[in-house]
């Protein structure tokens, strides 16, 4: 079947913001279909409110709208654009519903519009629990015992009627939102009340617990033709139980026979079959350990995070081939771009191994739950091959940046026995390395295997990285043993730690492996790449068959997606890749993040897909022998190579790597700062808690804290007195490593602004500046930020430009900077100055339609900025305004305070671009799922702020009142609403009797909660319960006055996105 | 004990022994298939093969006897990358080890197995020799015998070697009376053909048209086997009577290879063959393409066979080449590829249920 010639125009739905469970991987593939549908000639129109994504770049699609993904929004954009058909399943759970909504209400119909791919009727029959079940048992496919209900009494029912546990699966959410194993009652109906409020449609599943079952994936295709193929199957490491997204995984299979591998397969087949996909669908199975009785768990009929990591991990690029079939094209008539040989229509042969694991946000968050269960809460993930299991694990645990090296956790060495044994019994993120702890210990593989059913095989594997370890450790070191551990992925550091050995046998250098989808049955034109300790060196060999005059240079990407660090990396290092290419270089990648359109095999002229350590980048290095270097688009984790790379004597492109360090260098800081003439908030560094007290009581509380070289403001703190700075300092020696110093700063409550800029290391181009929303004090990932700024004087702004065209000369930065600033009494401070890009790259280059990390790499290229046509200095403002409006995934983390700090929480972010900036802002909220709608009768809202901020929040108050809004608070802050006339109800406290706080805001009448108070973070407090019950029942909770002002007023202007133009950014 | 892959052109390589000591001699091939080394190691195919798993972990279930495809191991030696000594399943009665040993077959583990499926790709399957005896590679290649061995080595008398000599009688009620040639026949045709309710009679290779005659007979199953197609001079000719004897027919792998080479067809060797369970075929009738499970080193040539006796009704979706033929000239239909699976993709296992529909309408 041939492409279908009547699809002319497509919009494709992204998925919106970075949220726990779904991340990158869907730019990852909807830029794979946009890119696969512009190849075909057809026009792509393309929504998604995510600004830092590749997808939503004019190159990918032909007409983008970064605007709020609601269904009206959507049905707008058709009206306007009117794209012959949509292609749904390409964009994450968020996109494929949006797509239903309007296909059941039979708007796609009467607009004349396609969906493509997908059917809504298999859609449904995927997701919605009892037609799915029905259609499992048309099929005679096992499903696990279960009903679908729709009201906790018969939950309760059917729960006695099969016996806890059970699982609660709300229908229609996302990353298993709102679902939890129940081991008695009381947990469903705690459980079972939160799935039901969350399902958009009221439902949820209440399932026999099969934990303890081994879980299995299969990524499966199919056409239009009726042609099926199994792309890969993967093994979770952790039984059923734990969410595939927190599990350890495992591609291929490794436990499983032909028979259990095919029956799986055919069921699968049988399944997507029987659905009638014409694409990418994930099926999930529960296999029994000892015997062939199987369950299928689950069925996601779209492209997923499964589907990227089966992508990565086989070559084979499901995202692209799921868009040919949705065009007409069969499975017979794609090419395997990878062999350029042979077809599409075959099953990858790995000859290999692949371990994802999971990168987890509880380094950040210290005091968040780390269970694991059936709600997925890791931010990102990490990718890594090898040619047995323990290398591969060894490079994952490598690539993670927890700060390992191996499978030692180093605080489980000095828990007791008893302690591991009890560690055992729990799920949480520490347990892979509570296992090889207890190994190392020699607990029975039965004693473990009792505990967490983590299959024998891993069992044993665990071991012989343990004997390995053993083995050093009794200081045996021979050229065998050596060998050994450098194919088990021990970095040379760790076995010299290990052993005590200064001197090792040799110095064994990596080769690389291809990625070739076909295990070298035929050759692959495709440079993917993974290291391996053999003789042979494909990498090596494929650059000596393909020579070029071309200079090669290597670009290091971000490593996992997590929080402070996430696409916007990727984005960069994308666009820094495609800049070189474009100019006439040879532009290789390293990284080990599956989610990206950095690991594509097409982005880079190659990819290495490996940790990002120093002994990984030295083999990469030595292999292509790079004319030079860049680590300036690759966030944290590529900065981090820079000393490194300058020992070793590499060309780095661009700002100095000295500049790096006297921008985190305090002493060296406020000497640049000096010769600059600019001041900043005073600060100390120090090393000790004790000297953090006396630095605190000099400069006046409150004083912010925070350990040099970090991002995302990973354990910033600010301190309000010495207990705050008591408890910190304990906090961040647990986490970061002392020999860094922390820096405490006069915390100065002023505006800020950040400036990103461009620069020659002459001359410097400013494209736009951006002003926060919210005071300092809350990280700028997490403060809605507007471009160009709205309330800055025009001497405020010209003093911003002058600063930052100082800084950048004196630190010679050649590429991109990013200066924060806060405006406090008219005078303006330096906070941080990153000689790097940052997170507000994207949104800036799409706002203004400067390619900044284009021109930055032409920069670095040395090129100057006069002769780029883009002239020098700031631009003018553009004629539209941006507001970037962050969103969290704080259902997802339990005890996780939501009250928003100097350390970031956000995941993700989108934009509303609108001419004004109350339209642009409106567009945010919305964008960011905040819901606007006129008080209900009896709606009220609840306040309770610290004594800063009782004064302030008056006015907000009033209007909400002047709104019809009822008003409760806490005693506090009604006393001082009271007696400034705006009637308020005084509402009990968590720790006082029934009815209090908890009571109203179950109650379901409270609209907005506005609570800020001076502690935070720890679970134990009353006002950090109040927050989390808030969230979990979804009710908005502002937790800055800033935020509260400006939604507060925008709920009262009674706008309406109905009014608003929707605006594409690929005109501007 | 240092153990060495000897290949003809020279190339030694050394890793560990496992399974049998001493010294074979036989023809290095590879197989992509990731699971399912039980039943690649007994399936009578490799009479003659040495075999290299490209997948780099094996043994991870170990061995449990219900998955072999025949009873005993035939392929002459295997070599992977990394042998499991502690495998996890829960049929799993025995260690890919210990199985070798009990058999006799010399097994090599912890050589860089893509580099050498890489050589076997670029150069074509190549002779070579897994051997205990030497203490270095010198000394290997320095024994002319031993090279000797190696260079003129040549896959004979396969199907003589790995059929049977007496018929044997499976499921005496079944409806339909089917004689299976085995020329090397894989244990999951007989189960298939029982599943779907036959009676089956399995038949040495040598068995001629007039002996089955006298069998009352519905239908008769030419099975896989190892070896030169063309060697099989004998039962070609037996083939050629077999043919008119009006009976449903259905040929898999050197079943569908003798009986091309019968009617005139001729047969080729393919530089690194078809061993995997990842080759796509499509069926030109109805343009559908499956996965396939293969394992075959010849192929017949396409253009050969003369259009008024069959024509092709599969191709390789991969390399165009033959994956099976329909004949116009009596009811008979061959495929290349593996529809019994074991170990792979079951996906055309219907084509049994074709050959029983055609016997179905013969009655």
């Amino acid at each position: 079947m041939p492409k279908d010639t009547s699809i002319k125009k497509v919009l494709v739905i992204g998925s919106g913001p970075i949220i726990i469970g779904q991340a990158a991987e869907f730019d990852y593939s909807g830029t794979q279909a946009c890119r696969a549908l512009k190849a075909e000639g057809i026009e792509v129109v393309l929504v998604n409110s995510n600004p830092a994504t590749i997808m939503t770049d004019p190159n990918i699609a032909d007409r983008v709208y970064v605007e709020p993904m609601t269904p009206e929004v959507i049905k707008r954009i058709i009206r306007k654009e009117k794209p012959d058909s949509i292609l749904p399943n390409l964009g994450g759970q968020t996109g494929l519903n949006m797509a239903m909504t309007l296909a059941r209400e039979g708007f796609l119909e009467a607009e004349g519009v396609r969906l493509l791919g997908c059917k809504p009727e298999t859609i449904d029959r995927a997701e919605d629990r009892q037609l799915f079940k029905d259609t499992m048992e048309k099929l005679g496919e096992p499903c696990i015992p279960s009903k679908v209900v729709e009201n906790l009494d018969d939950a309760l029912a059917f729960a006695k009627e099969i016996d806890y546990p059970v699982i609660v699966r709300p229908a229609f959410t996302m990353g298993g939102t709102g679902g939890g194993i129940c081991e008695d009652e009381a947990q469903l109906r705690e459980i079972g009340t939160n799935g039901l409020r969350l399902s958009p449609i009221h439902q949820v599943l209440i399932e026999k617990c099969i934990a303890g079952w081994k879980e299995i994936e299969y990524e499966v295709m199919r056409d239009g033709k009726g042609n099926v193929i199994t792309v890969c199957n993967m093994e979770n490491f952790d039984p059923v139980g734990v969410h595939t997204g927190d599990s350890i995984v495992v591609a291929p299979s490794q436990t499983l026979s032909d028979k259990e591998y095919q029956m799986l397969r055919s069921s699968a087949l049988r399944i997507i079959t029987e659905l009638g996909i014409e694409g990418g669908c994930n099926c999930q199975f529960a296999l029994k350990p000892d015997s062939f009785e199987y369950a299928v768990i689950e069925v996601n009929p779209r492209v997923s995070r499964s589907s990227a990591l089966a992508s990565k991990a086989t070559g084979y690029p499901i995202a692209k081939v799921a868009t040919k079939i949705a065009i007409g094209y069969s499975l017979d008539e794609i090419t395997n771009d990878i062999t350029g040989q042979t077809c599409a229509c075959f099953e990858p042969a790995l000859d290999y191994c692949v371990v994802k694991f999971p990168k987890w946000p509880f380094d950040k968050f210290v005091y968040a739950k780390k269970d694991l269960g059936t709600q997925m809460m890791a931010t990102g993930e990490v990718m890594a091959i090898g040619q047995s299991f323990e290398e591969a694990l060894m490079k994952a645990v490598r690539s993670i940046e927890l700060g390992l090296d191996t499978m030692d956790l180093p605080h489980l060495a000095e828990c007791s026995d008893e302690e591991i044994r009890q560690k055992l019994h729990v799920c949480d993120s520490d347990r892979s390395f509570v296992v090889f702890e207890a190994i190392k210990r020699g607990f029975s593989f039965e004693e473990i295997y009792a505990a967490t059913k983590i299959d024998y095989w891993f069992l044993s594997k665990l071991a012989k990285l343990a004997d390995t370890e053993k083995r050093l450790a009794a200081g045996e070191m021979s050229m065998g043993l050596y060998k050994l551990a450098k194919r088990q992925g021990f970095t040379d550091k760790a076995i010299k730690r290990i052993s005590g050995c200064t001197e090792l046998p040799a110095r064994l250098r990596a080769g690389f492996k291809m990625v070739d989808t076909c295990a070298a049955e035929f050759a692959a034109r495709t440079p993917y790449f993974y290291s391996s300790f053999d003789e042979e060196n494909e990498a090596a060999q494929f650059i000596a068959d393909h020579p070029t005059d071309k200079k090669k240079v290597l670009v290091f990407g971000s490593g996992p997606i997590r929080i402070g660090q996430g696409i916007e990396f990727d984005y960069c290092s994308v666009h820094c890749v495609w800049t070189l290419k474009k100019f006439g270089y040879e532009a290789v990648i390293a990284n080990n993040n599956p989610e990206t359109v950095s690991t594509d095999f097409d982005t880079g002229d190659r990819l290495y897909f490996d940790p990002l350590d120093p002994e990984s980048v030295e083999n990469i290095l030595e292999t292509e022998k790079p004319w030079a270097c860049v680590v300036q688009f690759g966030g944290q984790t590529a900065i981090k190579l820079t000393k490194h790379l300058t020992e070793l004597g590499v060309k780095l492109l661009g700002t100095p790597a000295d500049a790096i360090d006297e921008a985190e260098d305090r002493e060296r800081f406020d000497e640049l700062l000096e010769r600059c003439g600019i001041p900043r908030p005073k600060g100390h560094t120090v090393f000790t808690t004790e000297q953090a007290l006396a630095a605190g009581s000099e400069l006046g509380y409150p004083v912010l804290l925070r350990p040099s070289y970090v991002l995302g403001g990973q354990n910033m703190i600010i301190a309000y007195g010495p207990e705050d700075v008591t408890e910190y300092m304990a906090i961040i020696a647990e986490h970061t490593d002392m020999e860094n110093p922390v820096l405490v700063d006069k915390y100065l409550m002023g505006t800020e602004c950040e400036v990103d800029a461009i620069c020659d290391g002459e001359d410097y181009l400013i494209p736009g500046m951006m002003e926060h929303v919210e005071r300092a004090g809350i990280h700028s990932g997490d403060s809605i930020s507007v471009y160009p700024p709205r309330t800055l004087s025009a001497r405020i702004k010209q003093m911003l430009v002058e600063y930052t065209g100082r800084l950048a000369r004196e630190l010679k930065v050649v590429g991109l900077v990013n200066i924060q600033y806060v405006v406090y009494n008219n005078q303006v401070y330096v906070i941080e100055v990153n000689p790097r890009s940052s997170r507000t790259v994207p949104y800036i280059s799409k706002v203004t339609g400067v390619p900044m990390v284009e021109l930055a790499v032409r920069c670095m290229l040395g090129e100057k900025l006069k002769d780029m046509g883009w002239g020098t200095g700031i631009r003018p403002d553009a004629p539209y305004v941006a507001v970037k409006v962050p969103v969290f995934s704080f259902e997802k983390l339990h005890g996780v305070d939501t009250q928003l700090g100097p350390e970031m929480k956000s995941t993700g972010e989108v934009l509303g671009i609108a001419r004004n900036f109350s339209d642009a802002l409106l567009k945010g909220l919305v964008g960011a799922g905040y819901k606007f709608q006129k008080p209900r009768s009896g709606s009220c809202c609840l306040i309770t702020v610290k004594n800063a901020d009782k004064l302030e929040i008056l006015d907000t108050a009033w209007q909400l009142k002047d709104m019809g809004y009822k008003l409760y608070a806490t005693s506090g802050t009604a006393k001082t609403l009271n007696s400034n006339m705006i009637a308020c109800n005084t509402v009990r406290r968590i720790s006082d009797e029934h009815p209090n706080i908890l009571d109203l805001l179950e109650s379901g009448l409270v609209d907005y909660v506005i609570s800020t108070s001076d502690h935070g973070r720890d679970p134990d407090l009353d006002s950090v319960k109040m927050r989390r019950k808030a969230v979990e029942l979804s009710v908005p909770c502002l937790t800055a006055i800033d935020t509260a002002k400006v939604l507060v007023e925008t709920l009262r202007s009674g706008a309406t996105l109905d009014d608003v133009e929707l605006i594409d950014i690929s005109t501007l | 004990m240092k153990t060495f892959l000897v290949l003809a052109n020279g190339t030694v390589l050394e890793g560990q022994q496992f399974g049998a000591t001493g010294t074979r001699v036989g023809e290095v091939v590879f197989n992509t298939g990731m699971v399912g080394y039980e039943e690649t190691l007994t399936d009578p195919s490799y009479y003659g093969q040495i075999i290299t798993q490209s997948y780099p972990l094996v043994g991870n279930y170990g061995i449990n006897g219900e998955d072999a495809e025949s009873g005993r191991i035939w392929a002459f030696g295997y070599i992977v990358r990394e042998l499991c000594d502690a495998p996890s399943n829960f049929r799993c009665k025995k260690t890919l080890d210990q199985y070798l040993k009990e058999q006799n077959i010399i097994g090599l583990a912890g050589i860089d197995t893509r580099s050498l499926v890489r050589l076997l790709r670029e150069s074509g399957v190549m002779n070579g020799a897994l051997t205990t005896e030497y203490a270095t590679a010198e000394e290997a290649l320095a024994d002319e015998a031993l090279m000797k061995a190696i260079r003129e080595y040549n896959v004979t008398e396969a199907v003589a070697n790995v059929t049977r000599t007496e018929t044997t009688v499976l499921n005496e009620g079944g409806k339909y009376h089917v004689a299976l040639f085995d020329f090397g026949c894989k244990n999951n045709i007989q189960r298939s053909l029982v599943k779907r309710d036959c009676k089956v009679s399995v038949v040495p290779a040598t068995t001629t048209a007039s002996q089955l005659k006298e069998m009352g007979l519905d239908g008769i199953m030419l099975s896989n086997g190892p070896g030169d197609p063309a060697e099989n001079v004998e039962i070609i000719e037996n083939l050629k009577e077999i043919a008119k004897m009006g009976l449903p027919i259905f040929g898999i792998c050197l079943g569908h290879q003798l009986m091309a080479l019968a009617q005139g067809a001729k047969t080729e060797k393919l530089k690194y063959g078809h061993r995997g369970v990842n080759q796509p075929v499509t069926d030109l009738a109805h343009g559908r393409t499956y996965i396939t499970s293969q394992n075959h080193g010849y192929a017949v040539v396409g253009d050969s066979l003369d259009k008024s006796l069959g024509e092709v009704s599969h191709v390789n979706a991969n390399d165009g080449t033959v994956e099976g033929i329909r004949y116009n000239n009596m009811d008979c239909f061959t495929v290349q590829f593996h529809p019994e699976a074991c170990g792979g993709p079951k996906d055309t296992d219907y084509l049994f249920d074709e050959f029983v529909d055609m016997m179905k309408g013969g009655c």
